[in-house]
């Protein structure tokens, strides 16, 4: 079709002008209810646009979808900043506990909200993360990692472990480590570091804190460091680990070529390994509990009301959908292997179903057990840079052969120094 | 067509106002994104702040972010790691972007700018794909670097890796590998520099030069080299400062943490995880504006050896 001049003239742009005017008006007057979210949560919140649109037909859901790390970063801006804040923020665990304490989101165990009278509906450990030292509840947890071991029942078979030898405990774990190593040539786990990161998580006493203690005191010299450092430099020293990052080219690879044996996770990590990572390997893999029946978990998703959120009482209305609406929660567990933290669907058939990635195991009534037992470590605002002290020292300890004892007293120093200021 | 005034008369620009409404629009741009954020940088370096906890929760605290900051032994070894990247990465862009401009400035007629365009290519490539191509090329067991290294054994036994080398996950080779990946990308650049103040050196002298019997390597140390010394002071100018202020390429190579023992953690870096990671934006303001002291004083080191000495030219 050949192009003509639009057959418009003065009085026809005026009405248009008019016309556009009153489209951004009417844009501006629809109310939204805005959600920022990473991904998968902002697909699950999505999907309830339907079900929100049928109870409140005037407002429209905006969520607004960030990747994981863009997103925490923006949120931070925004509450640093008080603009440009959403009506409903999704935060993964580690930035619950960094935000609650700055008093930047609403108390959600005051009125209207009263959070705690449904304390007992949730998780117990998913809870806790989600409520300050002051005692205010800044987020309702929506999905949950409960710690899981993956590992390959071929190699398994082939070095001649059996589950309980490889779970009995951590020591052992690392011994079935060197005849998996010896007789398939199979890495243990991706990273010494794995090895640290669960042991120092390990049968935490109720508020004893990761690092530093509700006292303050730093607590990294301590027995429980020295066990991690310990097991990490033996996985390291007899080449059990292939010094693989996650979420790295290897790390998949590794997956996909069976090079490596194990894998200690979030209980998600079994759909992601299903989806995208290593489909070919499916019926290859089974979950166990963590080895010594250690409770930890990974990650977990929040939903949180920033203090200068315009519309609160909507916002909640949309988080209670969400998060103590049974549908809904086990609707985001069967598309997106978001482990509900809704007591209630825990009941469900679904857990009882088969994984067929993981050979027609019923791994999600173990996970539920996890979720169970699992305790919330208390977090400390110091807990980033402390990582990343114990990171470096222990880098140290496996690559420079530096003595464990020096390296747990220079990082107890580091921090301290840190904790001071 | 003659279209009737509708204007006002007061809005009208007269001689007098015409130079700052035409200056606003920079003036602004400049006061809202250059010279505010410098102030609040400088306003944050004696604060202490945890950003989420909003605007009005700062506290003034003096100098201490500085001091703080002095005795930090990570700041002295992200110090130590940006020296060392900028040495070996600049350093060879300039031992090698000269002699190679004077090649393609001799060398190609027809075929130059394409040539040149090849050369120049990774300086305008994104810095994410570029981290994320090279990570591959890097990996230790899947990597071409170290697949090309393996099939390079079996014909040089002697002086090639008996194992795969793991580039970007041992202390010891991160810093090279991000350094090869910086001289990579910016080698191109400064050929085209010099192709630039090559083009600008007369023709003439070269051709007295040759009357008078000197031969090309003469003619490269007389007349090509010193004829390029403005150039040289400004491209190494731009070097030190690029160098100094190196984040992308490590940030994507070592997946944001520095790497191993934090080999490959830049100052850049530094200040980036102390903010948004530590949640400590006085202290990252602090070590920003002492990076910039740094920097100020390498940069009037390089002006001082640069200038021309006795004689004047």
């Amino acid at each position: 079709m050949p192009l003509a001049p639009l057959p418009i003239g003065p009085q026809g742009l005026r009405a248009l002008s008019a016309a556009i005017g009153l489209l951004i008006s009417s844009l501006v007057q629809a109310e939204n209810l805005t959600i920022a979210a990473y991904p998968a949560v902002d697909s699950i919140a999505k999907s309830a646009a339907a079900e929100w649109k049928k109870k409140h037909p005037g407002f429209e859901l905006k969520i607004v979808s960030r990747s994981f790390p863009d997103h925490h970063t923006a949120m931070t801006t925004a509450l640093s900043t008080s603009s440009n804040l959403p009506d409903v923020m999704v935060l993964e665990v580690g930035y619950v506990a960094r935000f609650a304490e700055n008093g930047g989101l609403q108390d959600l165990s005051q009125a209207p909200f009263n959070i705690k009278a449904q304390q007992a509906l949730f998780v117990p450990y998913a809870f806790k993360q989600a409520t300050a030292r002051s005692g205010a509840v800044v987020a309702v947890p929506t999905d949950i990692g409960p710690g899981t071991l993956l590992y390959r029942t071929d190699l398994l078979k082939k070095a001649g472990i059996t589950e309980a030898q490889l779970t009995s405990s951590w020591e052992g774990y690392v011994q079935s480590g060197a005849q998996i190593k010896a007789k398939t040539g199979a890495y243990l786990m991706p990273h010494a570091r794995d090895m640290k990161d669960i042991i120092i998580r390990s049968n935490l006493q109720a508020g004893e804190g990761l690092y530093i203690d509700n006292k303050g005191k730093v607590l990294i010299n301590t027995p429980r460091f020295e066990r991690a450092f310990e097991l990490a430099r033996q996985v390291r020293a007899q080449k059990l680990d292939g010094k693989i990052n996650a979420w790295t080219t290897e790390w998949t690879e590794g997956f996909k070529r069976g090079q490596i044996a194990t894998q200690m996770s979030g209980a998600w990590l079994a759909g992601h390994m299903n989806n995208w990572i290593a489909p070919q390997t499916k019926g290859l893999w089974r979950a166990a509990q963590l080895p010594e029946r250690s409770w930890a978990s990974w990650g977990g998703s929040f939903y949180a009301i920033p203090k200068g959120s315009p519309n609160k009482a909507l916002a909640w209305e949309f988080i209670q959908m969400m998060t103590l609406q049974a549908d809904m929660q086990l609707q985001a567990f069967k598309t997106e292997d978001a482990f509900p933290a809704l007591l209630e669907v825990h009941k469900d058939a679904f857990l009882d179903q088969p994984i067929e990635f993981l050979g027609g195991q019923k791994a999600r009534l173990l996970w539920r057990e996890a979720a169970q037992k699992t305790a919330a470590i208390d977090v400390h605002k110091l807990d980033p840079i402390a990582e990343e002290i114990v990171n470096t020292e222990l880098d140290k300890v496996l690559d420079q052969g530096k003595d464990i004892r020096a390296a747990l007293q220079d990082a107890q120093a580091l921090l301290e120094r840190r904790a001071r200021r | 067509m003659k279209t009737p005034s509708t204007s006002p008369h007061r809005w009208r620009l007269t001689a007098d106002t015409v130079p700052y409404v035409l200056l606003a629009p920079f003036v602004i741009l400049f006061l809202v994104f250059g010279l505010f954020p410098l102030g609040f940088s400088l306003f944050l370096a004696f604060q202490s702040w945890e950003p989420s906890a909003g605007l009005n929760t700062m506290k003034f605290v003096g100098w201490e972010n500085f001091a703080f900051a002095l005795e930090d032994e990570w700041f002295w070894k992200s110090l130590r790691n940006t020296a060392w990247l900028a040495l070996v990465s600049g350093v060879p862009q300039h031992l090698v972007s000269i002699p190679l401009a004077c090649f393609i400035h001799n060398a190609f007629k027809r075929w130059r700018n394409a040539v040149i365009g090849a050369y120049f290519l990774p300086y305008i490539t994104s810095t994410v794909a570029i981290a994320m191509m090279f990570s591959s090329l890097f990996s230790t067991d899947y990597g071409l670097i170290n697949q090309g290294l393996m099939a390079l054994q079996a014909w040089l036994p002697w002086g090639t890796p008996q194992a795969p080398t793991d580039w970007l996950g041992q202390a010891e080779n991160i810093k090279p590998a991000i350094a090869f990946v910086v001289f990579w990308r910016y080698v191109g650049f400064n050929t085209v520099l010099y192709l630039a103040a090559l083009q600008t050196i007369p023709k003439d002298l070269y051709e007295a030069a040759t009357m008078d019997g000197a031969n090309a390597w003469k003619q490269f140390f007389y007349i090509t080299l010193p004829s390029l010394k403005p150039m040289i002071f400004f491209g190494i100018t731009l070097t030190i400062i690029g160098g100094l202020q190196l984040f992308e390429e490590p940030f994507i190579l070592t997946g944001g943490r520095g790497g191993t023992d934090q080999a490959g953690m830049t100052t850049a870096m530094y200040m980036y995880r102390t903010a948004f990671e530590f949640n400590d934006f006085g202290t990252a303001s602090a070590l920003s504006w002492l990076l910039f002291v740094v920097v100020a004083l390498l940069t009037w080191i390089t002006n001082r050896a640069f200038k021309p000495r006795g004689g004047g030219a």
